[in-house]
């Protein structure tokens, strides 16, 4: 089996960045690439956002086109709706994914349904960003993982990087995507991990996964913030000689199946990781399409490992007991190995 | 914008003047309030409280509100408001235990209607006007009184809540705390208005602009709204007019959005000096006197400082504690794994433990 790669040209200079700096980078060549671009939320002007995604993007391509809104998060979504559907490419950050319920109508009554509902007279080119999980010591609600409920709003697509390089490629896409899409940031990665990122327009098409490591004996599917959880349990496996193949979804909506279902017929064996809750997950719809697609391949049950049916806790000396971590992961490794 | 005291502490409306006995106790509530807002900042500095949003300089905004309130009434205080739920009794050491992010800080004394600091913003409003109704329609006298920001009152629930309080007749009291900024943004980046009192004029209620700096008056006027709401007459919208001396919170850098020039002017309004000052004038309390109140403040803070310190920290199977009356299946399965997962630590839910 082969990764399946980016169909970019393969670029020709690189620059080491944190993801935060990536995406800084990738907001500021859609602000000086289309001048319909505009950037708004909270404090994403002055202050250049609470995590600094949007540092120096207001000086440079002024007040107008980065600018601080009042502190509403359905106004903000309700807003780039109709700036969309007049013409402009809204990029809204919603401050903590924590905080995009008070937007839910929006989302769910119009972000979603406007290109159906005018019978595609109307479509939506907006991006949401909003900083997203845990592994951060964050308070009450700031480290909720929401993308199950945008994953489940028909209309809208859900992309998640786990990497710079991919941070930057798939927010260039998403924003030259016609169509709305939520970008949830890890916040743990923000800048816990430096790359190469290629220098310019770099995309990263949506919808294809990525094959972090390579490996025969079980797949382990991914996205995020648990990319890096996943790795490093797959590479503890790896040294004990179990082959563990990580897939990196990059892309909830649309889902990339075929490299799922493809490591799973070579494999036999499925993990499914996220911090989310685990009733009724997006890992639950990844369980139910393994199920539909690749049974006959399965040598063990699948295992989702993530977080549990309760609130995320703020409480520091037991944060981890709730995220998954490569133990967690490596345990489910031995169970579908032993089955 | 009414105002009782002026920021050198004269007394510029004898009419408004509570009796002694209440200006004494305030100064004390204000002075409690102000104590933990500044050992709060050493113990985060000494990693003994996690990042807290501090209040100094906004004291007689919350100590002079929620002191108009009795035990029965309700208080929805956001995270900014420490000092409006030590007032209303919220005993230190769990206030303390909440901002180390312990479960400890989240059990709220039986004889208390305060709920926990609110972290997504304006969400209590309307949930106060239930409450207000609550208490009417059961018969009593009790009121709720909930606490915005300047910014949140941008929150569709903000306008939804006092549309229903008015629409309803919900005694319910809302403080709005100007304090000029929403983290990095400006008031007046955040709203066109200038009088954010007057907002209370779109839903038909009374709007009240306070000197949010002068605990005397801010008592004043959340008082007659009180007995207002008591007597049936409905709510009341209080703007207190103050300002956020400190950063948004301990972790904040407000250089990156904010001059020195912009809050210059404000430390000669500090509501605790104005109040003192008066308290002084006017033979109320003497230097002495004052000494006694604050070795007694400190003592007490010590004390609550050292029972937060013998709260144990929670156990990890503890993180699904609370989320249904019974566990659900999944929830007892989820248990037993995490239970099975940390065996090897000796950990123990508190909760078996009891
Ligand atoms: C619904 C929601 N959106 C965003 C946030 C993030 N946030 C926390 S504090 C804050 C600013 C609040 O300003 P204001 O209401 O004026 O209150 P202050 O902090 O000044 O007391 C923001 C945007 C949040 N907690 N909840």
């Amino acid at each position: 089996m082969t990764a399946p790669t980016t169909h970019a040209p393969q670029p020709t200079t690189h620059k080491n960045m944190t993801m935060v700096a990536a995406i800084n980078d990738a907001l500021d060549i859609a602000l000086a690439a289309d001048d319909t671009v505009h950037i708004f939320g909270e404090d994403v002007g002055v202050m250049g956002g609470v995590f600094r995604a949007t540092d120096g993007l207001q000086a440079k391509h002024g007040q107008e086109r980065v600018f601080d809104t009042p502190l509403a998060e359905a106004a903000i979504v309700g807003m780039g709706i109709g700036m969309g559907l007049a013409g402009l490419k809204p990029i809204a950050e919603i401050q903590f994914a924590g905080f995009l319920y008070p937007a839910l109508d929006q989302i769910l009554s119009h972000l979603g349904r406007y290109r159906h509902r005018t019978r595609s007279r109307y479509h939506l080119p907006m991006v949401i960003r909003a900083p997203y999980g845990g592994g951060v010591h964050t308070p009450e609600q700031h480290a909720d993982s929401p993308e199950a409920i945008l994953a489940h709003t028909p209309g809208v697509k859900v992309v998640i990087p786990s990497t710079p390089a991919d941070a930057k490629g798939l927010l260039l896409s998403a924003i030259n995507d016609p169509d709305p899409v939520f970008f949830f940031e890890a916040i743990k990665l923000y800048r816990s991990i430096k790359e190469d990122v290629p220098t310019g327009d770099y995309r990263v098409p949506i919808g294809k996964a990525r094959i972090v490591t390579q490996g025969d004996d079980v797949t382990v599917i991914c996205y995020g913030g648990m990319v890096e959880v996943a790795h490093k349990a797959a590479a503890a496996a790896h040294a004990a000689g179990i082959g563990v193949e990580v897939i990196d979804l990059r892309t909830l909506v649309p889902m990339d199946t075929d490299t799922i279902i493809t490591s799973v017929a070579k494999t036999g064996r499925a993990i499914i990781v996220t911090e989310a809750p685990r009733t009724a997950g997006f890992h639950s719809e990844i369980a139910a399409i393994i199920a539909e697609e690749a049974i006959e391949h399965l040598r063990a049950p699948i295992i989702r490992v993530t977080g549990f049916d309760a609130p995320y806790p703020p409480f520091t000396a037991v944060e981890d007991v709730y995220r998954p971590n490569p133990l967690r992961v490596a345990k489910a490794i031995r169970q579908v190995m032993d089955y | 914008m009414v105002q009782c005291l002026a920021p050198d502490g004269s007394v510029v409306r004898e009419d408004l003047l509570p009796d002694p006995g209440t200006r004494l106790e305030l100064y004390r509530q204000m002075r409690r309030a102000r104590h933990f807002d500044e050992r709060g900042w050493v113990l985060y500095r000494q990693g003994r409280l996690g990042v807290f949003p501090p209040f100094g300089g906004m004291e007689a905004s919350q100590v002079g509100t929620a002191a108009a309130l009795t035990k029965n009434d309700w208080l929805f205080p956001t995270y900014r408001d420490t000092g409006a739920a030590l007032t209303l009794g919220l005993p230190i050491a769990r206030t303390l235990a909440y901002w180390r992010t312990s479960p400890h800080g989240w059990h709220m004394p039986a004889d208390l209607k305060v709920l926990p600091f609110y972290i997504p913003i304006a969400t209590q409003y309307p949930q106060a006007v239930g409450a207000a109704l609550a208490e009417r329609r059961q018969g009593t006298r009790n009121v709720a009184m909930a606490f915005i920001g300047d910014g949140g009152s941008s929150e569709g629930d903000f306008h939804e809540a006092l549309n229903f309080a008015g629409a309803l007749n919900a005694p319910c009291v809302f403080i709005l705390q100007n304090n000029g900024w929403a983290i990095s943004v400006p008031t007046r980046a955040q709203t066109r208005a200038t009088d954010l009192s007057r907002r209370a004029d779109g839903y038909g209620i009374p709007g009240v602009r306070v000197d949010g700096n002068d605990a005397l008056a801010t008592y004043h006027v959340t008082r007659e709204a009180v007995e207002r709401a008591r007597d049936g007459g409905g709510p009341t919208l209080i703007e207190t007019v103050t300002y956020r001396v400190k950063p948004h919170t301990v972790a904040d850098d407000p250089s990156r959005y904010r001059s020195e020039a912009d809050t210059a002017g404000w430390d000669a309004k500090d509501p605790v000096t104005r109040l003192r000052t008066h308290l002084l004038n006017a033979g109320l309390m003497t230097e002495a006197s004052e000494a006694d109140l604050l070795a007694e403040i400190a003592a007490e803070f010590e004390a609550a400082l050292a029972e937060a310190d013998s709260y144990p920290e929670p156990t990890p199977a503890e993180i699904l504690d609370h989320v249904f009356a019974e566990p659900t299946p999944q929830l007892k399965k989820q248990r037993a794994e995490i239970l099975a997962e940390h065996a090897q630590n000796g950990t123990q839910s508190s909760k078996e433990q009891a």
